[in-house]
Order: C-alpha cells, then sequence, then structure tokens
C-alpha cells in the first residue's frame, strides 16, 4: 500500500528561485536561509520518497482568472514549468504519475471534495521552487511529482477548515492506494507577508511562530480563523499558509519534528521550514 | 446589481482581491497574464499604449500602466501577481512595487522588512528546537 512518509513546509517565492538561478545562496543574504534547508535534503536522501505530492498555488500561468479552480489536482504523465514572464530561467519538465493522481482525484471526489483535474498543467514557481530547493543538487527529479493547486489568488478562497478537512481525505486516498509508494507532501507557501498596498511589508514574527507550532502539535487552532482574521494577521499574501494544513491533515494526528527552520524577511517574507514524519505504522 | 460588502474591506492598506477587483481589473490582469509569452512582451514593448488599447484597459487603466502608477492599478482592479509582470517593463521588482505603493523608496521598504523581524532569533530561541546552523 502507499504509505505517507512525512510531510514538508515551505516558503515558494519567485526569490527564491532567482537566487538558486544565480547562485546566490552563500552570499550573506541568503546564506542563513538555504543552510536551514540542508537537514530536509539529508531527512529526504534518507526516507526516499517515490512521490511529492506539492500542494501550492498558481499565480497566473496555468490558471488565468476566467477559470479558477477552488482545487485542482494534476492527472497528467508530466508537467511543464514555463515563463511566467519576468526572466527566471524555466525548470526541467517533471514526471507525474497518472495512474495514482487518478485515483487520488476518484477517491478525494468520493469523499465529497470537487476536485478540477487537469490533464495538462503548467506549474509556476509555487511549484517548482519548492522542488528546486529539495533537489536541484541531483542530475534529474528524483521522484514522481504531482501537483495540487489551492487558490489563494482570487477571493471567495476556501478556508483553512476546509484544507485541513481535505488533507485528511488526501491521506485516506493515498494510503488507499495498493501499489508500495513512498509519499511525501509538501506544504508551500507563506508564513507571514503582504505584497500589495499600502501595508506592504508587514511580517509578524509571533504569529508565524505561532502558526509552526500548532501545525505541529494542534493544527485545529488554526482552523478555527476565518481568512479575513488570517489576512489581519499574515497579510493577504500570507494567507497562502492554509496550504500547510493540506499538508498537515493528511498526516498522522502525532508525528514525530525532524527539523524546524524559520528565517525572515526572505525578499518579504517570513519563511518557515519544517520537516514532519509520520511515525512508523 | 449590488456588490456586496466584506469585513476585510475594513483592513487598513489592503486591497483583498475579489470578485469585484477581478471584474473591474479583468482587461487590464488579462494583459499582464500576455506577457507569459516572450512575443507579446515584445509587442508590447514596441508601442505599450497601443498593446493597452488592443486588450481593451480603461483610459485610467492605460494611463497607469503607462506611467507606472502601481497604487492607481490596485485601485483599477489590478492584481498584485499580474503587476508583477507588468512591473518588470518599469525595471521593478516585487520590493519595488511594494515600495512605489507607500511612495517610499526601495531601501526603505527593506527597513521596514528588516525592521518587522528584529529579534527573530532570539524568539526561535525562547520557542526552542529551532536550527541554528
Amino acid at each position: 500500500m502507499a504509505r505517507i512518509v512525512g510531510g514538508v513546509t515551505t516558503s515558494h517565492i519567485p526569490a527564491i528561485s532567482n537566487a538558486m538561478a544565480k547562485g546566490l545562496e552563500q552570499e550573506p543574504y541568503w546564506k542563513r536561509f538555504f543552510d536551514g534547508y540542508e537537514p530536509v535534503k539529508e531527512w529526504l536522501a534518507k526516507v526516499d520518497p517515490d512521490i511529492a505530492i506539492v500542494v501550492y498555488n498558481d499565480h497566473g500561468l496555468n490558471f488565468f482568472l476566467n477559470q479558477v479552480p477552488t482545487f485542482a489536482i494534476g492527472c497528467a504523465d508530466h508537467y511543464e514549468n514555463a515563463d511566467e514572464g519576468w526572466g527566471i530561467p524555466t525548470l526541467a519538465s517533471f514526471e507525474g504519475d497518472a495512474p495514482f493522481s487518478w485515483h487520488l482525484a476518484e477517491s478525494l471526489i468520493n469523499q465529497d471534495f470537487d476536485m478540477t483535474t487537469c490533464q495538462e498543467m503548467l506549474v509556476d514557481h509555487g511549484f517548482v521552487t519548492p522542488m528546486a530547493l529539495m533537489w536541484r543538487h541531483l542530475p534529474n527529479w528524483p521522484v514522481k511529482a504531482i501537483p495540487l493547486a489551492v487558490n489563494t489568488v482570487q477571493h471567495p478562497l476556501t478556508s483553512a477548515r476546509r484544507c485541513y478537512q481535505l488533507g485528511k481525505a488526501l491521506g485516506k486516498a493515498i494510503e488507499s492506494y495498493p501499489e508500495d509508494l513512498k509519499v511525501v507532501i509538501f506544504g508551500t507557501g507563506g508564513l507571514s507577508h503582504q505584497l500589495q498596498g499600502e501595508r506592504a511589508g508587514i511580517i509578524d514574527v509571533d504569529f508565524d511562530l505561532e502558526c509552526m507550532e500548532h501545525i505541529i502539535h494542534d493544527p485545529e487552532w488554526m482552523t478555527r480563523f476565518s481568512n479575513t482574521e488570517l489576512m489581519e494577521k499574515a497579510g493577504t499574501e500570507g494567507i497562502e499558509v492554509i496550504m500547510w494544513l493540506v499538508m498537515r491533515g493528511a498526516l498522522a494526528p502525532k508525528v514525530n519534528v525532524v527539523h524546524k527552520h524559520y528565517h525572515a524577511p526572505i525578499s518579504n517574507t517570513g519563511a518557515g521550514v519544517l520537516v514532519l514524519e509520520n511515525p512508523a505504522s | 446589481m449590488v456588490w456586496q460588502p466584506h469585513d476585510y474591506e475594513n483592513i487598513p492598506g489592503t486591497y483583498v482581491f475579489d470578485g469585484q477587483r477581478s471584474h473591474a481589473g479583468y482587461a487590464l490582469n488579462r494583459m499582464a497574464f500576455s506577457f507569459n509569452s516572450a512575443a507579446n512582451r515584445e509587442e508590447f514593448a514596441r508601442d505599450m499604449d497601443a498593446y493597452c488599447r488592443k486588450y481593451g484597459l480603461s483610459d485610467e487603466q492605460r494611463e497607469a500602466v503607462l506611467g507606472g502608477d502601481f497604487l492607481k492599478l490596485l485601485h483599477l482592479g489590478g492584481n498584485v501577481y499580474y503587476l508583477a509582470k507588468i512591473a518588470v517593463f518599469h525595471g521593478m521588482n516585487v520590493q519595488d512595487a511594494g515600495a512605489a505603493f507607500q511612495g517610499i523608496t526601495t531601501p526603505e521598504f527593506q527597513a521596514i522588512l528588516d525592521r518587522n523581524a528584529t529579534g527573530f532569533t532570539d524568539k526561535l530561541q525562547q520557542k526552542g528546537g529551532y536550527w541554528h546552523g
């Protein structure tokens, strides 16, 4: 049976991809941020997953505002990165697992999550930045990848509560797949940041750390916030943290904390990294 | 035909991108989306005014695009991720835009970010268990 080995949280901002493309990882501004990913890479090498499910939001590459699915899952054999218009080099394509994706879609829909299924899906920085953070040191992507896109761009958005429930359903969907696959889930985006308006530039370290601690030990705490409350505390773009709850919902109630890393500011954001391991069943 | 009010409209200095804004900014954001293609970027760079007209922007939106008035573009329904694709033509990234929204310089904006994050390593020590290198 397929098994969830654990979950990782990470920022996905394009400034990180830009820094990687330019080889700036050891520059003073970036060093502490990137060095904090080394334990993540070591853990991934140890658990050696077959599949990465990347929970992210598209920022205007695959989904324009003409059609905005609340939850969408890639169901293709491969996924391409593409030009987003600001000059960051595109990355190599990603191999998918269509039979597994369709199983997940079917199981989620049977559990009352009405997923949009995508047989063609361009993946933007929200997806590729985490993949590069984890595996750019290897010649090829060592996993098959499945994009799971959550609309965090155009309101009305889904809620933290709903994302957590989706995660629980995703966990059941994964663990009902008969093939012996090791699955890791990336919850991406966040933490606090606001890119727009006169309020741009907010970072709330206290709230970020509360989120990190509660995601580990008491994710239900996060689900009590309305989207307006989350935007007041974490900023209009910081609301991406709801996607962490998809990852967390799929894991066991009690998880082993392998790694906690926080740095701020990274570009305009507070950047939080967690590695949470499912206890061996 | 009445746009319904939302509690998030009370957050200061914030333009939550919702249906009302997306409706108002549709042509503007659609033009920005076209900049994912290099050929379209070249066409825009050759004649920005004509390109804005081709995409059906309002006069106000077109003037704000040409003038690089990003706060105005937010007011007129621009989404920040799409505005980032326009900002490139003014030599700006999201930090420059963040500064422009407030009428400050980019170093001043970066100083706000630094100030907001001041002392975070002490807070990590207090929480415990965080990586410190």
